[in-house]
């Protein structure tokens, strides 16, 4: 997962555009004929075969965490094991830099996101409402910057950060993350939907254009504020690419880091799959959280055409 | 420059002059931090790795220092040209990606249109409820889904425990390095076996993505299929239901709705999550690093990879970063090849007839149908 992909970006504005539809009124009468019941029980049927498909596997990863590794080779289908042991989750958290890993993990989110919201509506707020000159310019560039793949960055970005000397540190961890060109996009626009009049009311009344966009026109951006908080916390709690690229230090591994060094070898030896699935559930659960918080924004951007 | 002379866009007329220099001042200040750090680890790295890609630099010292010298096209030549086994592994990596996305981009473009033509039904229970277990995966990390995924498609994995079910012995998956194109030959004809690009035979380039690697088609098809569902239904609230509706008034099943209403309508989107799916899939790397790291035999190796591996671990800087901008060459390839194919497949004049008779169909029923 990297952290600005055009997908992020496409998700934001679906996420910030959603919110405005305006309600259909239902038009066609609906007639319970027995093939249409029948033609619904199939969709039903269909649709629930799948979303067994997506969430069965999830539901196995936290089942063998607490399994013993024959048991988890033995049954791997099975949901309940046959003997509960918790000697994944203990192995992990006592015996192991995995606490660490979460600590680093947690800091670096947090930082990045808070810099995020900050940051990228505030160069949104410019970019949208300031006249200066070459904001042209500054604009085009934050397009052009999306348009390089994070993948080819990676080498390059290795370069400057050993160049600046913040190689192995959590500013060289934390910094290059701390602004996104997708952000500024999405905030740009957003700020673009909102009307101008309570900023220039403001500005008669003398306000400063700082203090404007902090106390007028930030609260009124919280649909995409909150849009930017999703994407930046989820992009830069799976972010894997730029810690392996920005440290070496084991005390600065993050969750992502630590947990593919565990799964390719470089830490363990032989399968260890509860140990492994634990790692990868404890892993999942911050995301979750933030992603069942917002659950209705993102999957109900709008309560599709029947309203009421 | 004056507030006057300034071309405003929504003209206010109230602005004064010192508000407007008061504005200049802050649209810097305001867009500073992003341009600083955009700039110093986006744009400056691009430079610098350029340079270091026509460089002989090792990684000892600073790539900018004196004793690293320019020479030439030659990193590039020893991956694309020069017939050793830089060449080969190129080639190797780059059959593995092509088939990836020959496989993961029109997959997952149709699993998820189904998906959110699925869940678009008006009259749908826990229509919310389904819409949240189909992107599940998508939010999750990308580390985490390999390491089950290497769980779920091991020897003795819950995939091969299903393929049971059926009496049939599932593949040694993540350790399988054989082409699913070659169903099982071991070698193939002369004049397949005989040739060779970018050091890669024929019959390897036809011979599709190992099983291991197909393991990894079927995880993308899974995480990004719930992401572009959500792109796909955000596009179908939007359309107006009245072409439809017409459409339905005039008698056309629900497959000709969906195919020749519905599907036109949403050319847009189809071509977002193409080009979003194409560039996404030419970049894995995470799930490499976490699963195979480029095993078996190389088969789950890509460019992305390879151009990590090169440079951190092979100390061929020069070579990674050649690499890199291969890479970023055939990304920007591929995304033009798919603007210009579905540029040419434009809404045919018949099928554009269709809509707008619909359209007028439906106008001239108006909204009275409704009331």
């Amino acid at each position: 997962m990297t952290v600005t992909t055009p997908t992020e970006l496409a998700e934001g504005a679906a996420l910030v555009g959603g919110a405005t539809r305006p309600a259909r009124p239902l038009r066609t009468r609906e007639h319970w004929t027995p093939g249409r019941i029948a033609g619904q029980a199939v969709v039903y049927v269909i649709l629930v075969a799948i979303a067994v498909l997506y969430i069965f596997p999830f539901l196995i990863d936290v089942a063998t965490s607490f399994k013993t590794e024959p048991d988890a080779a033995a049954h791997p289908l099975s949901l309940i094991p046959q003997v509960w042991t918790t000697a994944a989750y203990e192995k992990l958290f006592l015996n192991s830099d995995f606490p660490v890993w979460f600590k680093n993990s947690l800091i670096v989110t947090l930082l990045v996101t808070a810099g995020r919201v900050f940051f990228d509506s505030l160069a949104g707020y410019a970019l949208s409402r300031l006249r200066f000159r070459g904001r042209n310019v500054v604009f085009a560039l934050v397009v052009a910057v999306m348009a390089v793949p994070n993948v080819v960055l990676m080498l390059p970005k290795f370069l400057v950060i050993n160049q600046l000397g913040i190689y192995d540190s959590y500013t060289g961890m934390i910094l290059p993350l701390l602004t996104d060109a997708a952000g500024v996009f999405i905030m740009k626009n957003f700020f673009e939907s909102i009307p101008v009049s309570v900023e220039e009311q403001a500005r008669i009344d003398g306000a400063g254009t700082f203090r404007i966009f902090w106390s007028v026109v930030l609260p009124m951006a919280m649909p995409a504020l909150i849009t930017i908080i999703i994407l930046s916390f989820q992009g830069s709690w799976n972010e894997l690419e730029h810690f392996i690229i920005s440290t070496q230090d084991p005390s600065l591994t993050t969750l992502t880091k630590g947990v593919a060094m565990l799964s390719n070898g470089q830490l363990s030896q032989g399968t260890q799959y509860p140990l492994k699935l634990a790692a990868g559930a404890i892993m999942t659960i911050p995301v979750a959280i933030v992603f069942f918080i917002f659950q209705r924004r993102i999957v109900n951007q709008s309560t599709g055409a029947v309203k009421e | 420059m004056t507030a006057a002379t300034m071309p405003t866009r929504r003209s206010r007329g109230r602005s004064g002059r010192g508000i407007t220099r008061g504005q200049a001042a802050a649209g810097w200040l305001f867009t500073a931090p992003v341009l600083v750090i955009l700039g110093l680890f986006l744009l400056v790295p691009v430079l610098m790795a350029l340079w270091v890609s026509v460089s002989d630099w090792t990684g000892r010292g600073s790539p900018i220092s004196g004793d690293v010298h320019f020479i030439g096209a030659q990193n590039y030549g020893q991956v694309l040209w020069a017939g050793g086994l830089a060449e080969q592994d190129f080639g190797v990596a780059l059959r593995n990606n092509l088939w990836y996305v020959l496989l993961v981009v029109p997959t997952q473009t149709i699993v998820a249109l189904f998906l959110a033509t699925m869940v678009n039904r008006r009259l749908l229970r826990l229509r919310g409820a389904f819409r949240t277990a189909y992107y599940f995966p998508s939010v999750t990390s990308s580390v985490a889904i390999t390491v089950l995924w290497l769980f779920l498609f091991s020897t003795s994995g819950a995939i091969n425990a299903v393929i049971g079910w059926f009496g049939v012995k599932g593949p040694n998956w993540f350790n399988d390095p054989d082409g699913i194109f070659h169903f099982g030959a071991q070698s193939g004809p002369r004049f397949l076996t005989g040739h060779t690009i970018l050091g890669v035979s024929w019959w390897d380039w036809i011979g599709g993505p190992s099983v291991a690697m197909f393991a990894f088609v079927l995880l993308a098809v899974f995480t990004t299929s719930g992401t572009f569902m959500l792109l796909f239904l955000a596009a179908l609230q939007n359309l107006s239901g009245d072409v439809e509706e017409a459409a339905m008034v005039d008698g056309a099943n629900g497959r000709q709705r969906f195919f020749r209403v519905t599907l036109p309508q949403l050319k847009p989107t189809l071509f977002t999550v193409i080009t979003l799916g194409l560039i996404g899939c030419w970049q894995v790397f995470d799930q490499i690093y976490t699963g195979t790291r480029g095993a078996p035999s190389k088969t789950t190796l890509t460019p992305a990879y390879l151009s990590y591996q090169a440079a951190f671990e092979g100390n061929q800087w020069g070579q990674g970063a050649a690499i890199a901008f291969i890479l970023f060459a055939i990304i920007i390839i591929f995304t033009l090849i798919q603007r210009w194919v579905l540029a040419e497949r434009a809404v045919s004049k018949r099928r554009m007839r269709w809509i707008t008779d619909y359209q007028r169909t439906a106008a001239r029923s108006g909204t009275g149908a409704a009331r």
